[in-house]
């Protein structure tokens, strides 16, 4: 069972205090854009095997959403940050280029 | 025969006599005891029959390693099956009996399928139930079913009370032998918060019974000085009768701990499960004995070599007067030594390997015990208990060189590390040729959040079996650990041990070496399942090749103890089929509990009242007091209806919709979402939330609106009330409060965080009661307070204000169609204000209805119900609901998902009202027919029933549904399918059955 | 909301003040101010709007703060809990809203919507870790901790070293109660841990 620490509170938490949200950094497209670009917010989603970044909540604490960089394959952590940004911290894309050289995600690497 | 010793016993209190009963016998033991000593110590040698061939099976271990003694215990509520008599410990009244035999345990008429044993190879079930397919339901399955299965389930309620514990600590220790307390040790004095748990109700591990001194002291002392000092230290908490079961991703950690088990009639929990948050774990967990397959290595009297010798040393009890030894190690020979001490017979040793044993064979000698280098069992002779062996080389193929009488067989084929706990959560393992075992490999530890190993094996565990190498091994890894947790271990020497040279192992996986088939018909790999050397070999033949494959195939390892005794030998027995060495053929998955844990301690508190919370409302008493039917909404409980007196609920909710129609009713509607929103972009994100526009109610006004998700569909619904300029209160389903609070703080957080808005869950904060009916004014104007005439409170406005005495929001909106107010008070005062409401209404015959008569009225209303009309593929258009949805907003959640072809297309099926013609009720769901078949062959459908109630107020059948291009078919007629599969007519109607113009409520 | 005073006798909290002895002792408290104050607490007019009305600032992270009347928690990084004396809510609520003006806020009374359970016993820590999924014994007094008691949210802060508030939703009041009360019964002791 996973433990997160929230980024808003500094609690570390157990999985069962928080609810998973899926994907992080997904784009909203609304009216007017494309078929492609609609369907591609709605339903394709990465699912890689390593690196991987995720929308978490701490539902049963601060209510706040939050986003982990971690590995599926090893469930290594290697940060959480608070959800209000588009793209991981500078921070955490070199911790993660130093312990996965070569990585990358989506746009990010 | 089995017996008590006169002397001997270390764990045992001879002072304290222990009466248990056993298959209806009344027996005798000793407080200290476990199950299996005191079965032994009253010569009940027979404890099981096998699962397959219901072969008669006795004690073969001494802990939780056991396969064959599984004992249905206690009786009623306290009833529970396969429990293993050698952990559990003996106390007074216990009532056991054994399992799997009918009639008896002496006779069993089951043991028929020994005769066939030939035809009940590996894979059987796959080759005989086949075919022919119909035979498997009517007469495989059922004589299957009959016949499969260890013990029996409970009847009845478990009577026991379980709890859950959350704990965190620096280091886990689990394993209380020498090498866990020499760990926790060192681990300690580094200042980290250590817990110490040992499965038993002991400290020390083998090392007591094993023998040999540690730093001048024996292995006793030492384990009660360790444990001295331990229980010293603030830092440090030891735990008996509490098992590791499992280790999880990031340090977490299950803890069993068996509280009363053996004192069942103390108050408190019989198991409490530990849910353990551990830095680093430790597992100290020793290693298990293999045993020899030799033909006849089932007779009960056949033991593990290392469990005479605790029966011996721990519980004064001996398996037999003339025990013959077989091992392939030398750590038999101290079994050998220890029986002799004791005064038993130990007829010869016969060790497989040519060159034999170190110096404790030189003790044997001494001791008068023949040595017999380079031999073997050929077989062991008799049924219900061992009568005598034959002897042959171990180079050969069983050819018989003696006959020895004896009543005990102790064999050793090698250890085999627990694994276990250092595995669940990914740990990797090594087969190490010269010691003859997988051992872990610590370069590929179990890692945690950081990427860090988090479990350690040390000990026997880590593959290390001598006293010296253990203790190293212990301090030099709990130093590793506490380290890697930024503590620093402070610099301590190892113990010295003193100890036996012992002479390597030697790999003996068939004995004698060249087996025929007849030998190999009667060696079992697995006690419990039933699986033979001859099963696995073939399994081989047939084309296995994967130990997972192979292991369902025979069902090796797959009974209750999982193999724990059975995986390495069947494996090597496999790797030998298959002529490949035994890492190339791989392990099979160790997966958590360690040993099965109890469903209750699994459960813990969480049943009967707490079993999972129950939402009340203020007037919740009040229900309780009159009748409610209750039905579940959520985890809220609401009242269906109030039955009175002999009523059905049919009768009630009549009753409850006519009363209201007529003059008066009540509705307990606090259970309705109630979220403030507020901001000065609160409007802007309203009319994102909602379909309609939001921002441009006026304030002191209501408006009805639609939530859809990204995906166009609809989601929730309510009446938004505009409180002030940056304020909203937007009302929501009961189910949706918390789930559409959960979804506007996900947008606000994740998508518009630069919008200034904040939203607060008010729901619980207000009582809020619908007072419904055309009498409706005239009780809120009795109570007094303030003006709700149509004047001042017009249809789909709200006010605050007082109403006899409470203060009050009142908004007049209307679910059932008829003059009504919704008034929220504060919850503390609900109860209060439901009851003066009542009194106050009682001129009026006023009727508290339940949601049941909500439902009905709302339909006759042809208003929707989320969840009945949506199902979470229904956009507001196929309930002709585009009134709700703006075309001024460019853009709203859903917005674009309701542009896509599929769901702008004309061909949907859309809200209609439906009329039987026969004035019936239609079948909730049901669908309506079209001609033909789809590809599949199924009926073609044409629309489906998604609310369908009996109409007291129209005294007949009403209905709405989803039809194809329903809107456009007024007044056609379709079919419905019935559960009996005859058919109704209904027409197509308005939705609308009762006051379509609307006059009742805007009155 | 409108103003005025509730009659006492109609004021019924969800447990009816039930008490429960045991190895810890559980009981309801009586009707309780709760108020929630929304807004960015790193913001200075949110600040010193809480200071001026309560006559303490606004606790650092997972903190609570004794003021002139009652205490302030810290909730979320934009949210406090007041605990203040039931009838002094709307008041508080009043001058609170006056005090942060333009300030982008939001300052609602949640009295109600709450229950307010006590643990008093040396043992206290262990009632709640028998409940939370928390390391309660590094928790300190002073500090609050947001998270679950068995299946339902809650928050509590420690009150001493052996006494402890905990607040839940009203309409799980019940079940709150009743697991408090079974973890808490004579024999259910864990002794070390």
């Amino acid at each position: 069972m996973l433990l997160l620490e929230c980024p808003y509170c500094g609690a570390k938490c157990e999985e069962t205090e928080l609810s998973p949200g899926g994907e992080a950094h997904i784009k909203r497209y609304g009216p007017g854009s494309s078929d492609e670009d609609f369907e591609a917010y709605l339903f394709m989603r990465e699912n890689p095997k390593g690196v991987h970044f995720e929308r978490w909540r701490h539902v049963y604490g601060c209510g706040k959403w939050f986003h982990a960089a971690r590995c599926t394959q090893s469930l290594e952590v290697f940060g959480t940050y608070a959800a209000q940004t588009f793209e991981p911290p500078q921070e955490i894309k070199d911790k993660i280029s130093g312990k996965r050289p070569g990585w990358s995600w989506r746009d990010f690497s | 025969m089995s017996m008590r010793l006169k002397t001997g016993g270390r764990l045992l209190n001879r002072a304290s006599q222990v009466e248990f009963n056993f298959n209806g016998k009344r027996l005798f033991g000793h407080e200290g005891d476990t199950l299996a000593s005191a079965l032994l110590a009253n010569d009940q040698m027979l404890v099981g029959r096998s699962f397959k061939y219901h072969r008669p099976r006795g004690i073969v271990a001494s802990g939780a390693e056991e396969p064959n003694a599984l004992m249905n215990m206690g009786e009623g509520a306290k009833f529970e099956p396969n429990q293993r008599a050698t952990t559990t410990e003996l106390f007074e009244g216990l009532i056991v009996g054994s399992q799997n035999h009918w009639p008896s345990l002496e006779y069993d008429i089951g043991a028929v399928n020994g005769l066939f044993a030939r035809f009940l190879s590996a894979g059987f079930y796959y080759k005989m139930f086949i075919h022919p397919r119909p035979f498997w339901k009517h007469i495989y399955e059922p004589f299957i079913r009959q016949s499969a299965g260890l013990g029996k389930a409970p009847t009845e309620k478990d009577a026991d009370t379980y709890e859950h514990l959350y704990a965190f600590y620096d280091v886990v220790v689990i394993g209380g032998g020498v090498a866990g307390l020499q760990a926790a040790r060192t681990a300690a004095a580094s200042g980290a918060s250590v817990l110490v748990m040992e499965q038993t109700a002991h400290w020390g591990g083998r090392a007591i019974v094993d023998g040999g001194e540690i730093g001048g002291q024996s292995t006793e002392d030492f384990v009660n000085d360790s444990l001295e000092k331990l229980a010293a230290m603030d830092n440090v908490t030891l735990k008996t009768r509490m098992m590791g079961a499992g280790v999880y991703d990031h340090g977490y950690l299950l803890g069993y701990e068996r509280v009363s088990d053996h004192a069942p009639k103390a108050t408190g929990p019989r198991h409490r499960l530990w849910r353990i948050r551990a830095g680093q774990i430790i597992t100290a967990t020793g290693a298990i004995e293999r045993p020899l397959s030799f033909a006849g290595n089932d007779i009960p009297g056949v033991m593990l070599a290392s469990a005479l010798r605790d029966y011996v040393v721990n519980w004064g009890v001996a398996v037999g007067d003339r025990t013959v030894i077989v091992t392939n190690n030398d750590d038999a020979y101290r079994t050998a030594i220890a029986l002799k001490q004791a005064g038993l017979d130990v007829p010869v040793i016969l060790d497989a390997r040519a060159n034999g044993a170190g110096s404790l064979a030189d003790t044997a000698r001494d001791l008068g015990i023949r040595v017999e280098n380079g031999k073997a069992l050929a077989k062991v002779k008799g049924g219900k208990r061992v009568t005598g062996v034959a002897i042959c080389a171990q180079a050969g193929s069983g050819g018989v060189l003696e006959e020895i009488a004896c009543d005990a067989v102790a064999m050793s084929g090698g250890w085999s590390p627990v694994v276990h706990l250092y595995s669940h959560c990914g740990g990797k393992l090594n087969w190490d040729d010269q010691v003859v075992m997988f051992r872990p490999d610590l370069n590929r530890r179990p890692t945690d959040q950081n990427g860090e190993g988090f479990v350690t094996p040390v000990g026997s565990a880590n593959g290390e079996l001598a006293l010296s190498a253990v203790l190293a091994d212990a301090t030099v890894r709990a130093k590793e650990a506490v380290n890697a947790l930024g503590h620093k271990a402070p610099s301590t020497g190892v113990p010295e041990a003193n100890e036996h040279g012992e002479n390597a192992v030697e790999a003996v996986w068939l004995m004698p070496q060249g087996a025929g088939d007849k030998l190999r018909m009667k060696t079992w790999l697995d006690f419990q399942n039933d699986v033979k050397v001859s099963d696995v070999q073939l399994a081989a033949r047939e084309g296995y090749e994967s130990v997972e494959h192979t292991k369902r195939y025979t069902t090796l390892g797959m009974a209750t103890d999982q193999g724990k005794l059975s995986n390495i030998n069947g494996l090597a027995t496999l790797a030998d089929a298959l002529n490949a060495d035994i890492p190339n053929v791989g392990t099979t998955t160790f997966r958590p509990p360690y040993t099965p844990i109890s469903m209750g301690a699994i459960a813990g508190a969480a049943r009967d009242e707490v079993f999972q919370p129950l939402r009340q409302t203020p007037m919740q008493g009040w229900h309780d007091e009159n009748g409610a039917d209750y039905e579940p909404v959520g985890h809220w409980r609401r009242a269906y209806c109030y039955r009175r007196g002999a009523e059905t609920r049919a009768q009630a909710v009549e009753r409850e919709i006519l009363q209201t129609r007529k003059s008066l009713g009540l509705l307990d509607a606090s259970t309705l979402g109630k979220l403030v929103v507020k901001g000065p972009d609160a409007g802007k994100f309203l009319d994102m939330m909602y379909t309609n526009m939001m921002s441009n109610l006026a304030v002191g006004k209501c408006r009805y609106g639609l939530m859809c998700s990204e995906n166009g569909f609809l989601i929730d619904d309510g009446v938004v009330a505009r409180i002030d300029e940056d304020t909203w209160l937007c009302h929501t389903t009961t189910g949706g409060a918390d789930r559409i609070h959960a979804h506007m703080e996900e947008w606000l957080q994740t998508e518009w965080w630069d919008w200034k808005v904040y939203v607060a869950n008010m729901t619980e904060q207000f009582a809020q009661v619908a007072v419904v009916g055309p009498n409706a004014r005239k009780l809120l104007e009795k109570l007094g307070g303030m003006d709700v005439s149509k004047e001042a409170l017009g249809f789909m406005q709200w006010a605050d204000g007082t109403l006899g005495g409470f203060k009050a929001r009142v908004y007049r909106i209307s679910f059932s169609g008829e003059l009504s107010y919704e008034i929220a008070v504060p919850a503390n005062e609900g109860r209060a204000f439901w009851d003066t409401l009542l009194k106050a209404g009682a001129e009026f015959d006023i009727m508290p209805y339940g949601t049941e008569a909500l439902h009905v009225m709302r339909a006759e209303k042809g208003f929707i119900m989320i969840g009945d009309e949506t199902d979470g593929t229904v956009i507001p258009q196929d309930l002709n609901m585009q009134w709700a949805i703006s075309k001024k907003k460019e853009d709203f959640l859903g917005k674009r998902a309701q542009e896509r072809s599929h769901m702008v297309s004309s061909d949907r099926w859309k809200l209609v009202g439906l009329e039987t013609l026969d004035g019936s009720v239609l079948p909730d769901g049901s669908y309506a027919v079209a001609p033909g078949t789809n590809a599949n062959g199924q009926r073609n459908t044409q629309g489906r029933v998604t609310s369908t109630y009996y109409s007291p107020t129209l005294g007949r059948g009403i209905a709405m549904g989803l039809v194809h291009n329903g809107p456009d078919r007024m007044g056609e007629v379709i079919e419905f399918n019935k559960v009996d599969g005859s058919l109704v007519k209904a027409k197509i109607v308005d939705q609308v059955f009762y006051d379509a113009e609307g006059a009742k409520q805007n009155v | 909301m409108q103003k005025g005073q509730s009659k006492m006798s109609n004021i019924q909290t969800a447990m009816n003040g039930v008490r429960a002895a045991g190895y810890v002792d559980v009981s309801e408290a009586p009707a309780t101010g709760m108020i929630t104050l929304r807004g960015d607490l790193s913001d200075a007019g949110v600040q010193k709007a809480v200071k001026s009305v309560m006559g303490a600032g606004v606790p650092a992270t997972l903190a609570v703060k004794d003021a002139d009347a009652g205490q302030i928690l810290w909730m979320s990084p934009d949210e406090l809990m007041i605990v203040c004396a039931y009838d002094q809510a709307d008041q508080m609520i009043a001058d609170l809203i006056a005090a942060l003006g333009d300030t982008h806020s939001m300052v609602v009374n949640v009295s109600d919507a709450r229950a307010v359970f006590d643990l008093e016993g040396a043992a206290t820590p262990e009632i709640i870790a028998k409940l939370a999924p928390i390391d309660v014994k590094s928790m300190q007094t002073g500090t609050v901790r947001r998270t679950r008691f068995a299946q339902i949210p809650a928050a509590f802060w420690m009150t001493s070293n052996d006494s402890a508030r905990i607040i839940c939703f009203r309409s799980v009041a019940e079940y709150m109660f009743n697991q408090l009360r079974n973890s808490a019964q004579a024999g259910f002791e864990v002794g070390d841990w």
